[in-house]
């Protein structure tokens, strides 16, 4: 029921909504709770084990029993508490956990057969037969419990990542956060204030408090009017602080969209990592239940909510309202209500001691014995000082007393301290480090107290950032001392007092763990799965251990907490991967050959984080085997294109560039003339290969490294790690510069002819050569190397070129014959030249078992080369690298077997790293590691591929099946 | 013999304006990378001296009219808009890398929340004045990001990966025109 002129609601903005497909009326600012309670909709779902029927409990982030999922086109989010999603015009929401409907659910038979589905239940029925479990019995269960549900779909909604530094961040805008933030602004420090609510004020605006004379609302109102004008001052709504991590750094979670209809760009969350240099927590408190028989019955509520819902929405969830409390600080839920025209029917205090002086009846030492109504509460029995009574009512609000928000004190392993006092947990001192708490989080629980512990806390933040704190006076506001007698469960009554809502756990449940001997508070959580829920125990987890406690005869500081752990509040995976999806995994590189290879129809292949072409079809082919054969063929017999810009290029300069180089390549470059091109071979300190490549002497002191395109980083990481570990004092420098050159392959034996148009001569240029042309006006560089096995050469100019020279070298090809050609013939023309990649030196093998041992150089040390001599590294045991050349196709990862030999894991002789179809010898081919394989080259060996049901027989080879002199390289 | 024509990082990519924020191309040339060899910054220092610039401090940047030597990493600056003086090859390094970098620059009332998306640093003016440099990660990319103004930002990232950094700050722009508007 929605009472007029109360409320903190935009009543000149009605919103409309949907409740399981029924529609309602809301107003802006309203949440789902509250506009579902002014429309009088109680029920709102069922619970996880039992499918009890359950309304709403809180008016917080914290509410374990009113949880919809949410319908926004594919989005379907389950789990939203009501209590928190605000409504809007349009808002779909649906109940969760129930069929056919919330008010009939077959699965609230649950419910009868509770005595048989006590905590610890499935563990000791569905032991035998044990296969029974993962096949029959645990399905059946998931199915039968449950929350929401997800679409099955992606989420491709929008979402967000950002970071926010600040001097000061403010955890909460009650009025210990207030009080810290305007004084921090004040001092002029940058301030961040972070409310996980939609508008600011904390119990200000959701109690009737009187601050300086005026409402609490109001004067929150003007102090954010101030505070949105200062310049240094960010504030927050609607962002929950999720986590405290190292070095002052928060986790903070930001309904951006999710109160509004979509917008274009408009993301759903965004997911904030703040730096602050200090903290002030003023998270405030959450308001504990009462254990009593049936406490779980829609209508009853917590006294807290009851208040916030009448200041803040004007709503009253009942005609005839019931308080339950244990504490004074309750008591004004009575009065509020009743200077608001509402009938309280009673207040029943727990404390033979309290007063009983209300406008209303007031019944000490009382216990409820029992709640009646279905789907909603119509009545409750109770015992008091005076005997027995039976009241019907249909709301009942309830106060076991306060818990402060301790959670965040705990992230970095701070273990909150038990005040008996109050009889709550507060934060340890200095549990984070640079965080101060303040207000009811730390235990003060009056306004008054709130505002002086704020001030505090905003000078010791302002002394530790070495800023004076300026002279601010505290506002006026009520400072009643807060009285409480613990009671945490009914003694003496049947029936299921529930602590844990959202995962039905009861009091008889802990002790049942007690019983059972799980009496550690740790053991007794995973027995009940109390605080296991979405609310993470936030409502139950003090009661809980408080019966267990009891149970065990220990007291509450004996018996612990149970972790709190981030995040705070349920968090989307999808904020937290905000920008991740498809193609933001990881950046995309681009080939400046891009665009003219795509407009040629180039498929494109994903090497590391590059694109290349995997080949160039040509109207009429029908697979891309049919264009890597002519693309192959093509390079053999007249000229090929290629954009190699991929490779890594590593400019090596200074006078120990040569000493350098003979340290961390195993063969010799200090005697490589000027001019000249080395192929080298890298070792890892454990000796085997990590990389090969070729190097060019520029200059006496100035070397051109090349890396293959997949170790490129790893290599220039390689060297950092060789030059500052080994010898930082030497004079060399490098640098990569493979972004600043584009570099094409010019391959064929027509290669020196399509070189001569373009240059105006044919290049005179040995094999292994390197020398530096001109196209035009630009500078560029000329390699005589191969990958190919044929003649071949690289052109390399500034990358702002690339594109230009690569079109110009494919339209000189094709009036020659030639053409471009991708990756997948680049493969096949060096398998059949027997040119390794990182499918042969993948890390496990050394340059022995590559053939290679002998470029090792005996007259010198390097990196890894000690190692590479260790036992087991080289000798006939070892795979070493051949060609197998078969009649049918064979596959990369296929095993190898001596024909005759039982095929199993024992008798194993290597495997196969690359494959091909050779179109130049008409066969199939592959490189391998054999076993001792030099001296086996002619004999023939079974390859069995196991996966994909290949066996066929193989000769073994030279792994060089073309050219084997290399006549036709060095033409 | 042609006459090949240049193309930029980002030719093609129209500047982007949302909330009176630009996001653009840059230019900056010859850019050459200068690393002192060990022990010999005073020669260094002199050497650079006729251009009016000293070596940076880590983080820092010199200038001198269109000139600038930008700090770039360990034992290393981006000598930008001058080519290098004579005598610095004799003790530094030097490396050509004016076609190694996409430029990006970020100009207005904006351009620091933009950055505050994808780059982890705090940005704040007093922690990040004018002039300042520093290697940073642009999400997954590395960049060097000097800010050339109050409100203005240079982003330098390598060229293969101008489509990201752009494709990636276009969208953090778009998400703050989104949550203007809702504002």
């Amino acid at each position: 029921m929605r009472l007029a002129g109360k409320g903190l609601i935009d009543r000149s903005t009605p919103v409309t909504f949907t409740f399981d497909g029924r529609s309602y009326q809301g107003y802006r600012g309203d949440t789902l709770a509250s506009a579902l309670l002014a429309n009088d909709v109680r029920l709102v779902g069922r619970s996880f084990k039992y499918h009890r029927p359950r309304g709403i409990l809180t008016a917080g982030s914290e509410e374990p029993n009113a949880m919809v999922e949410i319908l926004e086109g594919n989005q379907q989010t389950p789990n939203v508490r009501a209590t928190v999603q605000e409504v809007f015009d349009g808002l779909q929401a649906r109940s969760q956990n129930r069929f056919p409907s919330l008010k009939f659910d077959l699965l609230g038979i649950n419910n009868l057969a509770a005595p048989f589905l006590s905590a610890g239940f499935y563990y000791k029925t569905f032991m035998w037969p044990r296969p029974f479990w993962e096949k029959l019995y645990e399905p059946l269960i998931r199915r039968a419990a449950g929350l929401g549900s997800l679409s099955g779909r992606h989420d491709e909604a929008q979402y967000e990542k950002a970071w926010a530094f600040c001097d000061l961040l403010v955890i909460g805008s009650g009025p210990a956060g207030l009080m810290a933030a305007w004084t921090a602004a004040q001092a002029g420090a940058d301030v961040i204030l972070a409310e996980e609510d939609a508008r600011m004020g904390g119990r200000l605006v959701s109690d009737n408090l009187r601050v300086d004379g005026q409402p609490g609302a109001d004067w929150v109102e003007a102090l954010l009017d101030d505070l949105k004008a200062m310049p240094n001052v960010r504030l927050m709504p609607r962002t929950t602080v999720t986590g405290a991590y190292d070095d002052g750094t928060y986790g903070a979670l930001e309904r951006v969209g999710l109160h509004r209809a979509p917008a274009p760009h408009l993301p759903r969350e965004c997911f904030w990592r703040i730096v602050a240099g200090q903290t002030v927590l003023a998270a405030g408190a959450l308001e504990r239940p009462i254990a009593f028989p049936d406490n779980d019955r829609p209508g009853i509520m917590l006294a807290s909510a009851l208040r916030s819902y009448l200041h803040r929405y004007g709503v009253v969830p009942g005609n005839r309202i019931t308080l339950i409390a244990n504490n004074d600080a309750a008591r004004a839920t009575a009065r509020d209500l009743m200077a608001a025209g509402v009938k309280v029917v009673a207040i029943l205090d727990t404390r033979p001691d309290a007063t009983a002086l209300e406008d209303c009846p007031v019944y000490l030492n009382a216990q409820i014995t029992g709640t009646a109504g279905h789907l909603g509460l119509t009545a409750i029995t109770f015992r008091h000082a005076g005997g027995t009574a039976t009241l019907e009512t249909d709301c009942l609000a309830m106060s076991g007393g306060w818990n402060p928000t301790v959670h965040l004190t705990c992230h970095m392993n701070g273990r909150p301290l038990w005040r008996e006092d109050i009889a709550a947990f507060i934060p340890a001192e200095g549990a984070v480090p640079r965080l101060t708490p303040a207000g009811a989080c730390n235990g003060t629980f009056s306004t008054a107290g709130a505002f002086r512990d704020g001030l505090a806390a905003a000078h010791t933040a302002l002394a530790a950032l070495g800023r004076p704190a300026p002279d601010m006076a505290l506002p006026m506001a009520e400072d009643a001392p807060y009285t409480i007698t613990p009671f945490w469960q009914t003694p003496g009554v049947e029936g299921r007092q529930w602590l844990d809502f959202a995962n039905d756990v009861t009091t008889k449940d802990v002790k049942l763990s007690a019983q059972e001997n799980f009496r550690s508070v740790e053991h007794m959580k995973r027995y009940t799965t109390q605080g296991m829920a979405p609310d993470q125990g936030k409502n139950s987890n003090v009661a809980a251990l408080a019966v267990l406690a009891d149970a065990t005869g220990r007291g509450i500081p004996q018996t612990g907490t149970t972790t709190f752990r981030p995040p705070f509040v349920p968090t989307s995976i999808a904020a937290m991967g905000a920008g991740g999806r498809g193609a933001g995994f990881a950046p995309q590189r681009f080939l400046t050959s891009d665009q003219a290879s795509r407009d040629r129809g180039a498929p494109m292949i994903e090497a590391g984080l590059w694109y290349r072409p995997s080949y160039f079809p040509k109207p009429g082919e029908k697979t891309w085997l049919e264009a890597c054969n002519r693309e192959v063929t093509m390079v053999r017999e007249s000229v090929g294109v290629s954009d190699v810009s991929t490779l890594g290029k590593i400019d090596i300069q200074g006078r120990d560039a040569a000493r350098f180089l003979d340290l961390v390549y195993t063969n010799t470059f200090s005697t490589l003339p000027v001019g000249r091109v080395r192929y080298g071979l890298m070792l890892r300190e454990d000796g085997h290969v990590l990389d090969d490549g070729t190097t060019a002497r520029l200059a006496e002191h100035r070397y051109l490294m090349t890396t293959t395109t997949a170790a490129a980083g790893l290599v220039m990481r390689h060297l950092d790690f060789v030059h500052q570990a080994f010898c930082a004092d030497w004079d060399v420098r490098f640098l990569s510069v493979t972004e600043a050159w584009a570099q094409f392959a010019i391959a064929g034996p027509r290669a020196r002819d399509l070189l001569a148009t373009l240059l105006g001569a044919a290049p005179d240029l040995p094999f292994m050569g390197v020398t530096d042309v001109s196209l035009g006006s630009t500078p560029a560089r000329l390699f005589r190397i191969s990958f190919s096995g044929e003649e071949g050469y690289e052109l390399a100019v500034p990358t702002r070129y690339g594109e230009a020279l690569f079109r110009d070298l494919v339209a000189r090809a094709e009036t020659m014959g030639g053409g471009p050609y991708g990756m997948e013939a680049l493969n096949v023309l060096r398998i059949e030249k027997g040119f390794i990649t990182h499918a042969e030196i993948h890390g496990r093998t050394t340059a022995f078992d590559i053939g290679m041992e002998k470029m090792v150089s005996a007259k010198k040390d390097c990196i890894g080369k000690a190692a590479a001599a260790r036992p087991g590294m080289i000798g006939p045991d070892r795979e070493q690298l051949v060609g197998l050349r078969a009649s049918s196709a064979m596959t990369a990862g296929a095993h190898l077997f001596t024909p005759g030999d039982k095929v199993h894991r024992e008798t194993d002789q290597g495997y196969i790293t690359s494959v091909c179809w050779s179109p130049t010898l008409s066969a199939h081919l592959a490189l391998a590691f054999v076993k001792d394989g030099r001296a086996r080259h002619g004999t023939r060996i079974r390859v069995v591929d196991h996966l994909r049901k290949i066996d066929v027989l193989a000769e073994i080879t030279d792994p060089v099946f073309h050219d084997k002199e290399g006549a036709k390289l060095r033409a | 013999m042609p006459e090949l024509i240049a193309k930029s990082a980002l030719a093609g990519h129209a500047p982007v304006t949302r909330l009176q924020t630009t996001l653009a191309e840059g230019s900056a040339a010859p850019i050459t990378s200068v690393a002192p060899y060990p022990g010999r910054m005073d020669r260094v220092n002199a050497a650079l001296a006729p251009l009016g610039l000293a070596f940076p401090a880590p983080n820092g940047q010199t200038r001198q009219g269109a000139a600038r030597l930008i700090w770039t990493g360990r034992d290393q600056a981006f000598l930008i808009g001058a080519p290098a003086p004579d005598g610095l090859a004799d003790h530094a390094a030097l490396t050509d890398q004016t076609d190694g970098w996409a430029i990006l620059t970020l100009t207005g009332p904006v351009a620091e929340a933009t950055l505050m998306r994808p780059v982890p640093l705090d940005l704040r003016l007093g922690a990040f004045p004018p002039l300042r440099t520093v290697r940073a990660p642009l999400n997954h990319m590395q960049a060097i990001l000097t800010r050339t103004a109050p409100d203005a930002f240079e982003i330098m990232v390598f060229r293969s990966m101008a489509r990201t950094a752009w494709g990636e700050l276009t969208e953090a722009l778009e998400v703050l025109a989104a949550r203007a508007q809702t504002a």
